[in-house]
């Protein structure tokens, strides 16, 4: 599966992925998320089940103190 | 486009500022100068000394409200501004009401729950509004980590990754670059891009 993720193009050695295995992959850390796959937000609860898919559009934004 | 051209194709423009702190009073003071039309700007909190490492105010300003007191710095800068200042804790419904008529809205939170909600809320209810929020500004230094990046209406400036604690505190020279890129951005937004 090949998909943007943040901009870069990354490959994954599956055909889909779950938000929650995305994350665990790429080691990000669950707390304040902002998850978006192709312009639609994903919530919090929907981790589990929303999927990944080959071609899709994901942006992972962490959100840290400071402003 | 000569200045007097973008002074005019801005202002008939609104941007909406969410916090009046470090990036806040900064952002609202560059879009000031160059002549947006009208502000809307919102925050509970009160100065105190060490805000003005960073933050857009004044020795004799300290124990003011920061929305007030900014609304006086961004007129005293440029007196033709419409500056609509709003002194509370921003939630949802707050947010959606205050910024409905702003062409842009600009994410000037500290806490990240805040950064958070208002992102979902600008995505869930406002969705055509674009919506320039600032992540990571900490310290000193390291300059080339600071960036800005776009997804649809969203756009992120900051580094990502310097989180404001005890040991790393904000600066006015960090977060003075990412409130600028952040009006920087609103500029291209409102004016388009530069070609």
């Amino acid at each position: 599966m090949k998909i943007l993720l943040n901009n870069r193009e990354e490959t994954f050695p599956v055909d889909s992925l779950t938000i929650v295995d995305l994350l665990e992959a790429k080691k990000f850390s669950f707390k304040m998320l902002v998850i978006k796959i192709n312009g639609q937000l994903v919530k919090k609860g929907e981790y589990e089940t929303a999927i990944v898919h080959d071609g899709d559009n994901v942006l992972v934004l962490h959100l840290i103190s400071g402003g | 486009m000569t200045f007097d051209e973008i002074r005019h194709k801005l202002k008939y423009k609104t941007v909406g500022i969410a916090g009046c702190g470090g990036l806040g009073s900064n952002c609202a003071i560059a879009l000031a100068r160059v002549g947006i039309g009208a502000l809307t700007i919102a925050d509970f909190d009160l100065i105190i000394e060490n805000n003005l490492n960073r933050q857009y105010f004044f020795y004799d300003q300290i124990g003011q409200l920061k929305v007030f007191a900014l609304k006086k710095n961004i007129q005293m800068v440029n007196p033709r501004v419409k500056v609509r200042a709003f002194d509370i804790r921003l939630c949802q419904s707050d947010i959606i009401e205050i910024y409905r008529t702003c062409d842009v809205i600009v994410e000037a939170f500290d806490k990240p729950e805040m950064k958070q909600m208002i992102i979902e809320t600008v995505l869930n209810h406002m969705p055509d509004k674009h919506l320039v929020v600032g992540v990571g500004m900490a310290g000193w230094g390291d300059n080339n980590l600071i960036h800005t990046r776009r997804s649809d209406r969203l756009t992120i400036c900051g580094d990502e990754k310097k989180e404001v604690s005890e040991q790393l505190p904000p600066l006015a020279p960090r977060v003075g670059i990412v409130a600028n890129m952040q009006a920087n951005a609103v500029l291209e937004i409102l004016l388009g891009v530069n070609e």
